[in-house]
């Protein structure tokens, strides 16, 4: 038997493989480009008072998490108990932020606040878009998203859906792990 | 499946909001809006470009082109704009690049295997026919 045989098979298995893997890949997690980038600069009213501000210099200072949400939006209604559960005790003292996407509807502002009100506010602000501009600027496309941040204001990690216990253990929490490593050396 | 969820349950609300295409005084601009939100991807639908999904969020990016092209930037300067917030992802036609090599040179590399099969092919049949000639003779 000649070895050309087997060419065909290692394509096969190298396809197989292929193949497999892209099984496993998660196409609605698109990697976001401000990895490592300073956070885009913004400046908000916050939702409880628009005379208030909500801006980038919030997140500049220490290690914070900035998670959008809406009302309208489920996968924000079942990991909100576990952020509630986060702000409680905090792991390594890490706030986390609040960026209420409104998808232009004036009406989200008084329905997040609501909301908030009776099933727990765990953020330590939260910045009300209305028009969406901030959140395009964040390169969300979905909610829920998650984005952890370092001391010195950059975006470090992006948490594409639902936050769930597996993904704070597995992801969140070693992240911030990392960056207090980075900060002591 | 509930970020699914969510994003059809935001295309809901959504429906009301979608206005009429954007329309722009210069034929020449229009004709540059078609072309970009034509070659953009809407991340929420990701088989649709921006012109196709109703997505609220794909509404948003076309208005931004829209307002971008008014505000006199070039087609570069706002794909630019884009993939600075949402990755090269967003580009239907991806750029030239190391990672990316495999991709536009794959089809090519794939012709010239073939080709060389094809040759090696050509030649073993035509030794083949040579050889029964000659055991004929």
């Amino acid at each position: 038997m000649s070895w050309r045989f087997a060419i065909p098979l290692v394509v096969v298995i190298a396809l197989v493989a292929a193949f497999w893997r892209g099984l496993f890949l998660n196409p609605g997690e698109v990697p976001s480009p401000l990895i490592g980038k300073p956070v885009p600069e913004f400046s908000l009213p916050t939702l409880h008072d628009p005379a208030l501000t909500f801006s980038s210099d919030n997140l500049k200072g220490q290690i914070s998490l900035l998670n959008v949400f809406g009302t309208w939006c489920p996968g924000c209604h079942d990991e909100h108990p576990l952020l509630v559960e986060w702000s409680k005790s905090p792991p390594y003292g890490v706030p986390v932020y609040g960026l209420n996407w409104a998808m232009h509807q004036p009406s989200e502002r008084a329905a997040a606040i609501k909301w908030l009100q009776r099933v727990g506010n765990p953020y330590a602000a939260i910045g009300y878009d209305e028009s969406g501009a901030v959140i395009m600027d964040w390169g969300v496309y979905g909610a829920p998203e998650t984005f952890l941040i370092d001391a010195q204001g950059r975006v470090r990690l992006k948490h594409v859906g639902v936050l769930t216990e597996e993904v704070v253990q597995n992801k969140i929490v070693p992240a911030i792990e990392r960056l207090r490593a980075e900060e002591k050396q | 499946m509930i970020r699914m969820l969510s994003v059809c349950i935001a295309m809901l609300f959504a429906g009301s909001l979608i206005a009429a295409d954007v329309k722009f005084d210069d034929p020449q601009k229009q004709e540059r809006y078609e072309q970009l939100i034509n070659e953009l991807r809407c991340l929420v639908c990701q088989n649709q470009t921006i012109a196709d999904s109703n997505a609220e969020l794909a509404l948003d990016l076309r208005n931004k082109v829209a307002e971008l092209i008014e505000g006199g930037k070039s087609d570069a300067e706002i794909v630019d704009y884009l993939t600075a917030r949402y990755g090269d992802f967003v580009l239907y036609r991806p750029p030239v690049q190391p990672n990316t090599l495999l991709l536009w040179a794959g089809p090519f590399l794939l012709l010239l295997v073939a080709g060389i099969v094809l040759v090696f092919t050509v030649r073993r049949r035509a030794q083949l026919a040579d050889s029964d000639e000659e055991s004929i003779s």
